[in-house]
C-alpha cells in the first residue's frame, strides 16, 4: 500500500514526460512531412508558368519583295531567305514611331530569336502563305514572357525593373490590341535545349534519359538476376562467395560519384568509349544499380518456400531445372519490383553522369545510344546553373516532369508487389 | 485496420469452425463451471470475462477469484486461453489492438478496467513474470533497479543498493551473483535469468505476481529452484501461475483452475482437483488422455 | 560487314547447330531398340544446347581477344607508317592519332594533305583488321560447329555439361561485383599514384590551402597551384555534421513515433510519404537548397544582423539532413523492431510507461544497431554530391562556421573533372586522389556499420 502511494506521487511527472516524448515524436514526423510539402509546393508553383507560352500576334508581310520567294521556291531557297528581316519589318510597321537605332534594337527584342525559325517552319509546311500578308503567333522573348506572367512586377520603379518603360509601353499597347496570347507551351515538351529560355525544351533530355535507362535495364537486369540466382541457389560456402557478398553490400553504399570516376577512368580513358553517350552512362548506372537489384532479387528468391524446391527435386528435376522452372517464375515479381526501384534510382542519378561528360550543352535530340546526349536530372542541373531568370521556371518544370516519371515508376512497383504478392 | 479487415473473413471462418467443434465436444458436457470459483479471502475477483481476438472468441464467460497470499494455478491444454486470461489481469493485452476484453475485474475492490485506473500503476501492483526469461540488456544490478528507478521508490543510492540486494536474496539469486552485479543480465544461465526476472518483479513489491509458464524454458534443476521460490514468495504475495505441467500445479498451488477451449471448466482446491475431479473433461486432462 | 551482321551470323549458325545436334540425337534415340523399362533419356534439346554453345562461345572468346589487341596493333602500324614517311607529329602521339581517327569522311577535303594520307592509311588498316577479324571469328564458329556435331552422341552427358556451363555463367555474373570493386580501386589508385608523383602525399593530406587552378601560361604570376585538401575535408565534415544533426534526431523520433505511438491508419499513410523524401533525386534537393533554402537562411540571418554567405554550409547541410531522414528512420525502425517483444513486455509488465520503456530499455538495447545506422547515414552524407555541388560554394575556406561558404571533396571532384581539360594535368589527377579518399572513408564507415549491425542482429537471433 505504501508503495502504491509513493508511485502515485511520481505519476503526474512521469505522464508529463510521456506526453512530451510523444509530442516530440509527432513533431519530428510533421517536420519531415511539412518539408516535403514545402518542397513540392515550391517547385510546382515555380514550374507551372513554364507550361504557358507567351506569343505575340504580328501581321507579317511575306510578299516576294520582302523575301524574294514565290510559291514555286524550293525548300532550300526558303531556308536561305531572311525571315528575321520580315519579322523586324512587321514590328516596325506596328510601331512606326520608332526610328532611333537603339530603340529599334530594343523593339526587335520583343519577339524571341527563335521566331524566325518558327516562321520558316510554318512556311515550309504551307507554301501558300508566301506572297501574302498573314497574322502569325510568334514566341515572345523571355523578358516579355516574364512580364506577362507577372514574374517581373510592372509597378516597380523603372530603375529596379528589368523591362524598361519604353518596352513596357509597347507591350501594353500590344496587350490592349489583344495581340498578346498565352497558350500551352508544347515547345517545352517537343524541342531540345537552347540558350534562349523561351525556346528551351526537354525532349532531348527525355530521349537521353530513355536511351540511358533502356540500356541500363538491358544490362543490369539479366546480370543481377543471374547473380542473385547463383548466390542463393548454387553458391558453395567458400571464401570467394563471402568476398562477393561483402562486395555487394559495400558497393550498395559506395557514393555514386565514385562510379563516375570508374566510368571516366576505365570506360572512357581506357576502353576509349565515346564521351557523353547514353551507352556509357548506362554501363556506369548498371554497375551502380546492380547491388540494389541483386539484394532485392535475393530476398525475392529467399521468399520462395523450400517446399516448392523439394517438390520439383522430388519428381527428379535437376537443380537447374528446379530453379529455372519453379523458383525463378515464383520470384520474378519481387525481382521486377526491385528492378523498377533500381531504375528509378538510376533515372534520378546525376553525379556519375557528370563525370562521363553527359553534361555538355546539346541542342540536337539524340537518335541512338551513341549520340551525345544529356539526361533529365542533368538538364535540371544545367538550367539551374544558367544565369537567365527564364530558366528558373524551366528548371522547376523539368523537375516536375522528372518527379512524375519517378512517381509512375514507383506506383508501378507498388502495383506489381500488391498484384503478385503471395502468402506462402 | 487494414490487416484486421483482411484477416477477418478467414478468422471468422476459423472461429466458426472451432466454435462448432466446441459445441460438438462440449454441448453435452459443459453447462457451467464446476467447483468453487469464489473464495473466502479474494485478492482478485473476475466475473463474466469475455475476450475477443478480432473475431475469435478466446475467453468465454469466465468467473474466477484468486485468493490473497495463495498460489492459484491455471492449467489446461495449449490454446485454451489461460495465458490470455492471465494477461488480462494486469492489462498487458492493452497494447494489442485487436484484443477486446469485457467483464468485471476487481483488485481489492477496485475495477482494473475502470477509466480512472492507470495501467502503469496497476502493473506496478500486479507484476508479471514471462514464459521466456527476458532480462534487459543491462547489468544484473540495473535489471533489478530498473523498476525502482522508474517508479522513484528509493531516495538514495544506499537505499537502492539495499533494495536490490534484498530482492536478489528473496529471489534466491544473491549468493550466486553477488560478486558480479555489474555483469550483463543476459550472461546468466536460463534458470538464473528467470530468477533475475522474478527479483526484478518483486523489487517494486507488487501485491500480485502473475507468472506465465515461468519454468517452461528451464531445465529440471532450475525448475525445481523456481518452484521452491514460488512457494516462499506466497507468504508475501498473491501468485497466479499458468502452467502446462500438472505436476508443477500440484506442487506449488493451493487452488487450481482448469481451462478448456476458452471456458473455465472446473476450479477448486488443488488436492481435490487432482485426486477427485468432478468434471469429465478435467479428469480426461489430468489422466493424460488429451492435452 | 558490320558488328550487327557478325553477331547475327553467329547466332544463326548457333541456332542451326542447335537443330542439327538435337535432330541427330533424336534420330539416334529412334534407332535404339525400344524396350520397356529402359532408363530415362536426356532430352535431345540439351544436346542441341551444348552444340550451340560450342559453336558460339569459343568464337566469342576469340573475338574479344582480337578486339583487345586490335587498337594497339593499328596504332603500332600507324606509328611505323609515320616513321617511314618521316612525318613529325610533335610530342603527343596519342592525341594526334585521336585527331586522325575522329576525322569525318565528309570533311576530308578540308584538311591538310599529310593528315589525309594518314587518314587513308588508317582506314585501310582498319578495314583490313575488320575483315580479318570477321573471317577468323566466323571460321572458328564454323569449325567448332562441325567438330561438335561430329563428336556429340547419345553417351554425352549433355544435361550435365549444359548445367555446368550455365552455372559458370551465373558465377561470372556474380563476380561482376568483385570486378566492379577492383575496377574502382584500380582506377582511383592508379591516377592517385600519378598525382602523388607530382604532389607529395603529406602536402595533400595536411596542406591548409587548396587552389588547384594551375596557370594557363607558365610565366604567369601567382601560377603555383596548391593541393592541400584539409579545407575540403573540414568542409565535408561540417556539412555532413549539420546533416546528421538534422537527420538523426528527426529520423529517430519519427521512427519511434511511427512504430510505437501512431495509429495503424496514420502509420500506413505517413510512412510511405516519408519514404518519398528518399526517392527524390538529389539534384532536386540541390535546386531547392540553392534557390529557396539558402536565400531564406540568408535573409533570416540578415534580419537578425548576422552575415550569412549566400552559399552557406547550413543551407546545404539542412537540406541534406532532410534527405537522409527516411534513411535513418527506416534503419531505426528495422533495428527497433528487431528488439524482442519480450523485452518490451518485461518493462511494461513492471509498470513502466511507454516512453520509459523506449528510452530505458529499447533504445539501449538497440544502440549498436542505431550507431550502425548513423554511420551508414554519415557515409551517405559524405558521399552526397549534387546538393553540395549546387548549394555549397567552391571557396575552400578553412572554417567551421556554418554560416560561411565551404566546399567539399565531392564538389571539387566535379569541378575538376567537368569541362574540357587535358586529362594528364595535376588538376584532373587531384580529382582521383580525392576520389580515393572518399572511397576509402566511406568504405571504412560502411564496413564498420555493416559489421556492427550484423553483430547486433545475431545477438537476438
Amino acid at each position: 500500500m505504501n508503495n502504491s502511494t509513493l508511485i502515485k506521487q511520481g505519476l503526474k511527472r512521469r505522464y508529463r514526460k510521456e506526453q512530451a516524448f510523444r509530442v516530440l515524436g509527432l513533431t519530428s514526423v510533421c517536420i519531415a512531412l511539412l518539408f516535403l510539402v514545402i518542397l513540392l509546393l515550391d517547385i510546382s508553383s515555380k514550374a507551372l508558368p513554364a507550361f504557358i507560352q507567351t506569343q505575340i500576334e504580328l501581321t507579317v508581310d511575306l510578299s516576294s519583295e520582302q523575301l524574294g520567294l514565290n510559291k514555286d521556291s524550293s525548300n532550300d531557297e526558303i531556308r536561305q531567305a531572311d525571315f528575321r528581316a520580315v519579322i523586324r519589318a512587321a514590328l516596325l510597321k506596328r510601331f512606326p514611331a520608332v526610328t532611333n537605332r537603339q530603340d529599334k534594337r530594343s523593339l526587335y527584342s520583343l519577339v524571341s530569336t527563335g521566331a524566325e525559325y518558327q516562321l520558316l517552319d510554318l512556311v515550309l509546311a504551307d507554301k501558300s502563305l508566301l506572297n501574302q500578308t498573314s497574322t502569325f503567333m510568334l514566341v515572345a522573348d523571355d523578358d516579355v514572357d516574364a512580364l506577362i506572367k507577372g514574374a517581373i512586377d510592372r509597378r516597380l520603379p523603372e530603375s529596379d525593373r528589368r523591362v524598361k518603360n519604353q518596352k513596357l509601353n509597347w507591350i501594353e499597347a500590344l496587350e490592349s490590341d489583344g495581340a498578346v496570347h498565352s497558350t500551352f507551351n508544347w515547345q517545352f515538351l517537343t524541342s531540345g535545349d537552347s540558350r534562349e529560355p523561351e525556346l528551351a525544351g526537354i525532349k532531348g533530355a527525355l530521349m537521353g534519359s530513355f536511351y540511358t535507362l533502356f540500356m541500363t535495364l538491358l544490362m543490369s537486369f539479366p546480370v543481377a538476376v543471374a547473380s542473385a540466382i547463383y548466390l542463393e541457389e548454387f553458391a558453395p560456402k567458400n571464401r570467394l562467395i563471402d568476398l562477393i557478398e561483402i562486395n555487394i553490400n559495400n558497393l550498395a553504399a559506395v557514393p555514386s560519384i565514385v562510379y563516375g570516376l570508374l566510368g571516366l577512368a576505365v570506360f572512357i580513358n581506357l576502353f576509349g568509349m565515346p564521351r557523353s553517350a547514353p551507352v556509357v552512362g548506362a554501363v556506369v548506372l548498371s554497375l551502380m544499380t546492380l547491388p540494389t537489384i541483386i539484394i532485392a532479387s535475393r530476398s525475392a528468391i529467399k521468399a520462395v518456400p523450400p517446399s516448392l524446391r523439394e517438390a520439383a527435386l522430388g519428381v527428379g528435376a535437376s537443380k537447374m531445372q528446379t530453379v529455372f522452372h519453379h523458383v525463378l517464375p515464383a520470384a520474378l515479381p519481387g525481382m521486377l519490383t526491385g528492378t523498377i526501384i533500381g531504375m528509378a534510382q538510376a533515372l534520378g542519378e546525376t553525379a556519375p553522369l557528370l563525370m562521363i561528360g553527359m553534361v555538355a550543352f546539346i541542342v540536337d535530340i539524340p537518335q541512338s545510344i551513341i549520340d551525345p546526349a544529356t539526361v533529365l536530372p542533368i538538364q535540371v542541373y544545367l538550367w539551374a546553373d544558367s544565369p537567365e531568370r527564364g530558366f528558373l521556371e524551366k528548371t522547376s518544370a523539368a523537375i516536375l516532369v522528372l518527379l512524375v516519371f519517378l512517381i509512375v515508376m514507383n506506383a508501378l512497383a507498388i502495383y506489381l508487389r500488391k498484384k503478385f504478392e503471395k502468402k506462402w | 485496420m487494414n490487416e484486421l479487415m483482411m484477416a477477418s473473413p478467414m478468422a471468422r471462418a476459423k472461429s466458426e469452425l472451432t466454435g462448432n467443434q466446441v459445441n460438438v465436444s462440449l454441448a453435452a458436457t459443459f453447462e457451467h463451471t464446476v467447483g468453487t470459483p469464489c473464495c473466502d479471502n479474494p485478492k482478485i475477483q473476475t466475473k463474466n470475462v469475455d475476450v475477443f481476438y478480432a473475431e475469435n472468441h478466446a475467453i468465454q464467460d469466465v468467473s474466477l477469484d484468486m485468493g490473497a497470499n495463495e498460489v492459484t494455478a491455471l492449467i489446461g491444454p495449449s490454446g485454451c486461453g489461460k495465458s490470455t486470461y492471465l494477461r488480462c489481469l494486469n492489462r498487458m493485452n492493452d497494447s494489442i489492438d485487436i484484443c477486446k476484453v469485457s467483464g468485471d475485474f476487481i483488485l481489492d475492490g477496485e475495477d482494473i478496467y475502470a477509466k480512472s485506473q492507470d495501467p502503469v500503476l496497476l502493473r506496478a501492483r500486479v507484476g508479471m513474470v514471462f514464459q521466456k526469461p527476458n532480462p534487459f540488456p543491462k547489468s544484473i544490478y540495473d535489471n533489478v533497479a530498473y523498476g525502482l528507478r522508474i517508479h522513484g521508490l528509493t531516495q538514495n543510492k544506499a537505499e537502492l543498493d539495499d533494495m536490490v540486494e534484498d530482492s536478489l536474496r528473496k529471489a534466491g539469486l544473491f549468493e550466486e551473483v553477488k560478486d558480479r552485479l555489474n555483469a550483463a543480465g543476459t550472461s546468466l544461465s536460463g534458470g538464473q535469468q528467470q530468477r533475475l526476472c522474478i527479483a526484478r518483479t518483486i523489487a517494486i513489491q507488487p501485491e500480485v505476481i502473475l507468472m506465465d509458464e515461468p519454468a517452461s524454458a528451464l531445465d529440471p534443476i532450475a525448475t525445481a529452484k523456481t518452484e521452491e521460490l514460488i512457494a516462499e514468495l506466497k507468504e508475501n504475495f498473491t501468485i497466479v501461475i499458468v502452467t502446462h505441467s500438472m505436476q508443477q500445479a500440484a506442487r506449488v498451488s493451493q487452488r487450481t483452475a482448469y481451462f478448456h477451449m476458452g471456458r473455465l471448466i472446473e476450479v477448486g482446491e488443488t488436492d481435490q482437483i487432482f485426486t477427485n475431479p468432478q468434471h469429465e473433461l478435467t479428469e480426461k486432462y489430468i489422466t493424460g488422455r488429451f492435452g | 560487314m558490320s558488328l550487327i551482321t557478325l553477331i547475327f551470323l553467329l547466332l544463326v549458325l548457333a541456332m542451326f547447330t542447335y537443330f542439327i545436334g538435337k535432330q541427330k540425337i533424336y534420330a539416334q534415340y529412334q534407332a535404339q531398340p525400344k524396350s520397356p523399362g529402359r532408363r530415362i533419356l536426356t532430352l535431345p534439346k540439351y544436346f542441341g544446347y551444348v552444340a550451340a554453345m560450342w559453336s558460339l562461345f569459343p568464337a566469342l572468346l576469340v573475338w574479344m581477344l582480337i578486339e583487345l589487341i586490335e587498337a594497339p596493333l593499328i596504332n603500332h602500324q600507324i606509328t611505323n607508317y609515320l616513321a617511314s614517311q618521316q612525318i613529325e607529329v610533335g610530342e603527343n602521339l596519342s592525341l594526334y592519332l585521336n585527331e586522325i581517327k575522329n576525322i569525318e569522311a565528309s570533311h576530308l577535303a578540308d584538311i591538310e594533305p599529310i593528315k589525309q594520307a594518314i587518314y587513308h592509311r588508317y582506314t585501310q588498316l582498319n578495314t583490313l583488321a575488320n575483315n580479318s577479324k570477321n573471317v577468323i571469328v566466323m571460321a572458328i564458329a564454323l569449325l567448332m560447329s562441325i567438330y561438335i556435331l561430329k563428336r556429340i552422341k547419345v553417351d554425352t552427358a549433355a544435361r550435365k555439361i549444359f548445367e555446368k556451363i550455365i552455372e559458370l555463367i551465373l558465377l561470372m555474373a556474380a563476380s561482376i561485383a568483385i570486378m566492379t570493386t577492383i575496377g574502382i580501386v584500380l582506377s582511383v589508385l592508379f591516377e592517385s599514384v600519378r598525382f602523388f608523383g607530382e604532389v607529395p602525399v603529406m602536402q595533400f593530406m595536411f596542406g591548409l590551402e587548396w587552389s588547384p587552378q594551375t596557370a594557363i601560361r607558365a610565366d604567369q604570376v601567382g601560377s603555383s597551384a596548391a593541393f592541400g585538401a584539409v579545407p575540403l575535408f573540414l568542409g565535408t565534415l561540417l556539412i555532413s555534421f549539420i546533416a546528421l544533426l538534422v537527420a538523426v534526431p528527426l529520423g529517430l523520433f519519427s521512427a519511434i513515433y511511427l512504430s510505437e505511438y501512431a495509429s495503424v491508419k496514420f502509420r500506413t499513410v505517413a510512412k510511405p510519404i516519408l519514404e518519398i523524401l528518399a526517392g527524390i533525386p538529389t539534384v532536386v534537393y540541390g535546386f531547392f537548397a540553392a534557390l529557396t533554402v539558402a536565400p531564406f537562411i540568408r535573409n533570416l540571418g540578415e534580419s537578425i544582423g548576422l552575415s550569412v554567405a549566400s552559399e552557406s554550409a547550413l543551407a546545404a547541410g539542412l537540406v541534406m539532413g532532410i534527405m537522409i531522414i527516411p534513411f535513418v528512420s527506416s534503419l531505426a525502425d528495422d533495428v527497433l523492431s528487431a528488439v524482442p517483444k519480450t523485452m518490451r513486455e518485461g518493462s511494461l509488465g513492471l509498470g513502466a510507461t511507454q516512453s520509459e520503456t523506449i528510452t530505458k530499455v529499447l533504445l539501449p538495447a538497440a544502440l549498436p544497431g542505431i550507431v550502425g545506422g548513423v554511420l551508414l547515414a554519415a557515409s551517405r552524407a559524405i558521399g552526397e554530391t549534387m546538393i553540395v555541388v549546387m548549394a555549397a560554394g567552391l571557396a575552400a575556406n578553412l572554417t567551421v562556421n556554418p554560416l560561411a561558404a565551404v566546399t567539399t571533396v565531392t564538389v571539387q571532384i566535379v569541378t575538376l573533372l567537368t569541362g574540357d581539360q587535358e586529362f594528364d594535368s595535376a588538376k584532373t589527377l587531384a580529382a582521383f586522389a580525392l576520389g580515393l579518399m572518399l572511397f576509402l572513408t566511406t568504405l571504412v564507415l560502411n564496413m564498420i556499420a555493416l559489421y556492427v549491425v550484423r553483430k547486433y542482429r545475431e545477438q537476438y537471433e
